[in-house]
């Protein structure tokens, strides 16, 4: 039934920022890729009515079509997982340029730290700091073997930045200065620093100036109009993959663009994958595309999604621990402190998506937990990301929710709240995972993903820590009441919280251990590589689309070399007992 | 391009009375909030009739694309003025054109759950699985309205419209609370989704049919739809802008 087209030699799966720069760098070396998008085609002229909070960031316009595919969420094994029948906690995207159409543009190096924390918890903490629970692993590569790869991605997307006293080090400078200094970053600054931290301005995707990238492709200068998360650009002043490598690529004629393809099982012999089998959404029809190399670059759902459908890898199983598909699946916890000001007004609606101020000095191992009993910690920040109406309706913590007194106090509070947040880093526990659900099917027929997740012990405690030194620098700003956030019972699929979901197909060095090798090369399947957050081994202190880059960068290195060599690129380390 | 100018003319008078206010200090100040909101209505019957959200026989958008029974429109405006009422501040959800939207709301996309996950099989899920009903958001209402207007009967014996704010308030906290019984629903998740939908309606773009003449925004001082910030975000003082809707984005008009 399925029509069997030409072979080519290399297909992505998506093509977001990862598919974007898998396919551009190949493209650039002389290969034919063939780029499968599922979603519709768009560019900034698709943006010039953006400016509409109901319709993008409360309907969510430019987001995932559950009605095709979603997945199923339980807070643990002994429950039932249901749908996830409308988007909340976090955004999924779809169409060209996938989420990096409307993500923010905070662009972070992961720390060195990050990479190694088992290694470097182990060697400073002792053994078992966390506890068996807790499947901390190395990522397989080290922070000086990546940063090439880091200054690479922030080279193509033109990010605007300063030196960060407490981040990873840098070889160059970044590419753009950073956004502009507010009142609003200015007094977390100055905050800050009378507590001796080492405040600087966030990493910016939302550029400073205009920029033209070794590409060639140009990025506008932020107009800071306050319309950037859920939102796509008007200007083409946020570095997406549709503004930069997606139009790189084109611009080769070796790459081939495939909108509407909705890709639904890779075809697997055994031993090596042979192509995708996807399905034309405005159509129907059915192909079968054949290729030498495939490439999952959908998002982390899909890539774990997607090899668990077509029987590739071991399945993880949380009762054995064995198994790796699906490990390791990590989120983010949101401590933080809001301060409200009763003399003073900020111009709260204006900004940019990466516009704000941090410090780093409560992530990674920067302070000694010696004393404490968790590990990691977050980045510190203020942003000033543009606050609307319906969306931000901040009010002291013991104001209903509706009513007189609620419209007073939202109305009174709109530009005299500054918020203090932290992004928490999120530690892998063994029964926290992804698997497909027995129930569940999409459009297509296709088991669901199934979501196994809550909030552990490490996480209440870190959130316990950052939110009282968020509350530190909120009362140091000067607010006259400062109001910490606290943690929920459960993680909670419904509010709002964050797209920063991680791990399934995780890379290390240990072939038992990890799905993929430092080039995100599958152990098992020597011509198919998995690129995304879904290779985090735990999910660190930052927004993580930085990384992402880097990742994608290495990967694209992988299989340039690939081409060349075929076979494994890396030696798998097995440190075990196979299980 | 003559509508424009004659649209803007009108709001800058209206911005200019809301800066001085805000310049004089007096925000929440009872009576000013009051005589501003009215001002506000009676300057846009004066000058724009086509924008005005109080007159609602020059606007052919206030008219029912969903409810059928005028009845249910009447209790949902009365439960949307209570969740956002008129005060101070300005106007509350009827004056600025909430019911209406929802009403289209309903009506259209968000109504029938479009671009959601409604496969069966359907369960109760826990507080922390979100929307679990097989019901659609517009089916929802309707079991929800016929519910406050059951439950008013059961408490005060009379309908829901009849009732004091005060009663309608006890009404919507039971709702809320989940103490309600519905068919195929819980009630909270009946409350929470006119909860949320007010705001919306409030606040949302006026071409949606609320926030009336921008009013939602006026209160809020929020501007709407600017191009660009560059040359103002570092300056210290709060600044009030003449707020603008996606309209002003339509060249042809």
């Amino acid at each position: 039934m399925a029509t069997e087209l030409d072979k080519v030699e290399i297909v992505t799966v998506g093509v977001g920022w990862t598919g974007g720069i898998i396919a551009a760098e190949l493209a650039k070396e002389g290969a034919q890729v063939v780029g499968l998008e599922r979603g519709k085609g768009r560019s900034t002229e698709d943006f010039q009515h953006i400016h509409d909070e109901y319709r993008y960031a409360i309907r969510y316009e430019l987001m995932q079509d559950l009605s095709r595919e979603t997945i199923t969420f339980r807070n643990h094994r002994d429950e039932r997982a249901l749908p996830m029948r409308q988007l909340g906690s976090f955004l999924l995207g779809e169409g060209l340029g996938g989420a990096g159409v409307h993500w923010n543009g905070q662009t972070w190096r992961f720390l060195p730290y990050d990479l190694e924390i088992k290694s470097k918890t182990d060697e400073r903490y002792g053994e078992n700091k966390l506890g068996d629970d807790y499947t901390l692993q190395d990522w397989g590569i080290s922070y000086d073997e990546l940063e090439p790869y880091f200054y690479q991605f922030e080279k193509t997307a033109g990010i605007s930045g300063e030196e960060n006293p407490k981040g990873a080090p840098r070889s160059n400078p970044y590419p753009t200065p950073p956004m502009k200094e507010t009142p609003i970053t200015q007094r977390f600054k100055d905050a800050a620093n009378n507590l001796n931290l080492n405040p600087f301005h966030i990493p910016s995707g939302n550029l400073s100036e205009t920029y033209e990238n070794p590409d060639g492709e140009t990025i506008n200068q932020c107009q800071y109009c306050g319309f950037c998360e859920r939102f796509g650009c008007e200007y083409g002043a946020k570095s997406t993959p549709n503004m930069t490598v997606i139009p790189t690529a084109l611009g080769t004629d070796n790459f081939e663009l495939r909108m509407h393809s909705n890709v639904t099982e890779l075809m697997y012999d055994g031993d090596t994958v042979t192509g995708v089998r996807y399905t034309d959404l405005q159509t129907g029809e059915e192909f079968i595309q054949p290729a030498d190399i495939v490439v999952l670059t959908s998002y982390v759902m899909n890539n774990a999604r997607l090899l668990l459908n077509s029987g590739i890898g071991r399945p993880y199983d949380p009762e054995t621990r064995s198994g790796v598909i699906g490990k390791n699946y990590c989120y983010q916890i949101l401590p933080g402190a809001n301060g409200f000001f009763e003399e003073e007004k900020f111009n709260t609606y204006m900004g940019a998506g990466s516009l704000g101020a941090a410090v780093d000095d409560y992530n990674g191992d920067n302070f000694d937990h010696s004393d404490v009993d968790f590990i990691h910690g977050g980045v510190t920040t203020i942003t000033q990301t543009g606050q609307r109406p319906i969306n931000n309706n901040t009010v002291p913590n013991d104001t209903p929710n509706w009513g007189a007194e609620f419209k007073s106090q939202s109305i009174k509070y709109y530009h005299r709240v500054l918020a203090v947040g932290a992004q928490g880093a999120s530690m892998p526990h063994r029964n926290n995972y992804l698997s497909l659900d027995p129930d569940y099917k999409d459009i297509f027929g296709q088991p669901l993903l199934r979501m196994t997740y809550d909030y552990t012990e490490q996480d209440r405690k870190l959130h316990d820590y950052l939110s009282e030194k968020c509350a530190e620098i909120a009362r140091e700003m000067g607010a006259d009441n400062v109001e910490p956030r606290e943690i929920s019972d459960h993680y909670n699929i419904v509010p709002y919280q964050t797209t920063h979901n991680t791990g399934g197909v995780i890379m290390g060095a240990d072939p038992d251990t990890s799905a993929v090798n430092n080039y995100l090369q599958m152990w098992d399947v020597d011509n198919l590589f998995v690129v995304g957050a879904s290779a985090f081994a735990h999910n660190g202190g930052y927004n993580p689309t930085g990384t992402v880059g880097a990742l994608a960068y290495r990967a694209a290195e992988g299989i340039k070399k690939f081409r060349e060599e075929n076979g494994q690129l890396v030696q798998g380390k097995r440190s075990s007992k196979q299980v | 391009m003559a509508e424009n100018n004659e649209k803007t003319t009108m709001s800058r008078r209206r911005f200019i009375k809301n800066s001085s206010y805000v310049a004089g200090g007096a925000i929440g100040g009872g009576v000013l909030g009051t005589v501003l909101g009215r001002n506000l209505l009676n300057d846009n019957q004066g000058t724009a009739p086509e924008e005005s959200s109080g007159d609602s026989s020059q606007n052919f958008n206030r008219a029912l694309m969903y409810f059928t029974r005028e009845k249910d429109f009447n209790i949902l405006s009365q439960a949307t003025e209570r969740i956002f009422p008129d005060d101070d501040n300005g106007p509350g959800a009827i004056a600025l054109g909430v019911p209406f939207f929802i009403d289209h709301q309903l009506a259209g996309a968000y109504g029938h759950n479009d671009r959601e996950y409604m496969q069966g099989p359907f369960y109760p899920g826990s507080d922390f699985q979100g929307y679990q009903t097989r019901l659609k958001r517009h089916e929802v209402f309707d079991v929800g309205i016929q519910a406050m207007d059951r439950e008013s009967q059961k408490e005060f014996d009379a309908s829901f419209e009849e009732l004091e704010g005060e009663q309608q308030d006890q009404i919507l906290k039971k709702l809320q609370d989940g103490d309600v019984k519905l068919k195929g629903v819980t009630s909270s998740t009946f409350f929470e989704l006119l909860r949320s939908a007010t705001i919306e309606g409030a606040y949302s773009d006026p071409l949606y049919g609320g926030n009336g003449n921008m009013e939602g925004w006026m209160m809020k001082e929020f501007p709407g739809n600017y191009m660009s910030y560059i040359d103002e975000i570092d300056e210290e003082e709060f600044i009030t802008k003449e707020p603008k809707a996606l309209r002003a984005h339509i060249s042809t008009q």
